[in-house]
């Protein structure tokens, strides 16, 4: 009989293996391993009984009260809340945004002011609209991961660390094309976008190993709320907007109403 | 958007952000102590650890809005600490190897636990006997395990930390780091040979 290595015991003591069924039916029949089990099971033992730093109830408090001197009020400047490298892709759609709104604002200089107002209005419009319709694409992807990720029976752990760190980068895009769409009187865009930020954040703040009943939590959510319908409506309402400039948005697009400048 | 009862993290560190400095008070309140945890075992004493999470809460609140409610606070705040125990160990180890001339001609891997130093003068007969005999043991073939590899049975073992998570403090793969948890019990458990036998016994039957 085949032994198994001290590696694979401690990691079978651990739930790291993934062959525990065919480790924990050898050591049913070899006694060695038992005993070898046994002797690393001492250790983890006396790692347990170790005595647990405790500092006391009230330790949080002595240390905000000991740093609090040294921190320095933050300065809600919003250009420096946004200089952040995560933010900087999201920032630059809506710079660019700006930057063609401008020019924009002087290329249609030419007519009546009131054909002005609403050419620069267009093409923010047009903007916002390709940007938000992209970003709208790639949250799809997310959800429709989540969705289709095969969650098996007995299975200890579900991981969606790669799908989570999407998710990070889209809930601060996300953040900024909601802004827009408000400040744009976009109500049913900044509602969806509102919905998505919601699920992103909590994909985005979920340990990187799921239990299988909080992913399904997960997944009913976006299941109940119709997200990735919502979202295909949403998307599928801007490439028509995209495809045909002139037309209408979809309604309850509540639009009329006085538009601040971005 | 009602309730003002009990702050998330992530609604205190936006408060933050925006210029409520107090609202990090939440974040700190609620932390120290696992942070506190994890650093006491790093470091092997109480005096470190605290110097390790005040560090920590400070560099967390200088880099906020680098984090800016992309993942769990706790966790970053755990990393930033980890990450700054080991450089303090690198650190105290690189003095130590300056003040005294090592016996042993292994590089970073061995390091000397002030605490196994300030008590070693004379322990009690009450320590040396059973379990605060094995405790001492333990924490002396802790204090000589690599930084890495004390930060992978940290971690692992006492913090229930997965093993993609340890890796990331340890800016390692997944295999190495599974190898780093390895290496660690294997010394402990060399270490604690003598000490463990005549618990083996009483340790059998953890399979059925």
């Amino acid at each position: 009989m085949k032994h198994r290595t001290e590696e694979e015991l401690i990691a079978y003591r651990y739930g790291e293996m993934k062959e525990r069924k065919a480790i924990a039916a050898h050591l049913k029949e070899c006694a060695e391993c038992r005993d070898e089990l046994a002797r690393i099971e001492a250790v983890f033992a006396a790692l347990d009984a170790m005595p647990v730093p405790d500092p006391g109830e009230d330790y949080g408090e002595r240390v905000w009260r000991r740093i609090a001197p040294r921190l320095t009020e933050k300065q809600p400047r919003w250009w420096e809340s946004h200089f952040v490298p995560q933010r900087l892709v999201a920032l630059g759609g809506v710079v660019a945004l700006v930057i063609l709104s401008f020019v924009a604002g002087r290329w249609t200089r030419q007519p009546p002011p009131i054909g002005e107002q609403a050419g620069a209005a267009k093409v923010r419009e047009r903007v916002l609209v390709v940007a938000v319709g992209e970003h709208l694409g790639r949250t799809e992807m997310v959800l429709m991961e989540l969705e289709n990720t095969p969650a098996q029976k007995g299975q200890k752990a579900i991981h969606i660390s790669e799908t989570q760190r999407r998710a990070e980068d889209l809930v601060e895009e996300n953040r900024l094309y909601r802004q827009t769409a408000l400040k744009e009187g976009d109500q049913v865009m900044a509602n969806t976008l509102d919905e998505l930020e919601r699920v992103l954040l909590d994909i985005a703040n979920s340990p990187e190993e799921l239990t299988p009943a909080a992913f399904e939590t997960i997944r009913k959510r976006i299941e109940e709320q119709g997200l990735l319908f919502k979202v295909r409506v949403v998307k599928q309402g801007l490439d028509e907007r995209r495809a045909n400039p002139d037309a209408k948005p979809a309604e309850g697009n509540s639009r009329g109403t006085e538009r601040k400048k971005v | 958007m009602a309730e003002e009862v009990a702050v998330s993290d992530a609604m205190a560190v936006e408060r933050t952000l925006a210029g409520d400095r107090d609202a990090y008070r939440v974040l700190v309140e609620r932390h120290s102590r696992t942070v506190y945890r994890m650093a006491n075992r790093m470091m092997g004493n109480a005096h470190d650890a605290e110097d390790v999470v005040q560090e920590s809460f400070l560099r967390a609140y200088q880099k906020l809005k680098q984090f800016a409610g992309n993942a769990n606070f706790g966790t970053w705040v755990y990393r930033i600490a980890a990450n700054y125990a080991i450089d303090r160990i690198r650190q105290r180890n690189t003095d130590e190897a300056r003040r005294e001339r090592p016996s042993k001609p292994g590089e970073d891997s061995l390091e000397v636990d002030p605490l196994s130093q300030v008590r070693d003068t004379s322990p009690s007969p009450e320590r040396l006997a059973g379990s605060s005999q094995l405790a001492e043991r333990m924490k002396a073939a802790l204090a000589e395990l690599s930084p890495a590899e004390r930060t992978a049975i940290v971690m692992r073992h006492w913090d229930g930390c997965g093993i993609e998570e340890i890796a990331a403090v340890l800016n390692s793969n997944s295999n190495a780091t599974k190898n780093t948890v390895f290496r660690a019990v294997q010394k402990l458990r060399r270490a604690l040979t003598p000490f463990l036998e005549g618990r083996e016994a009483r340790a059998m039957g953890t399979e059925g």
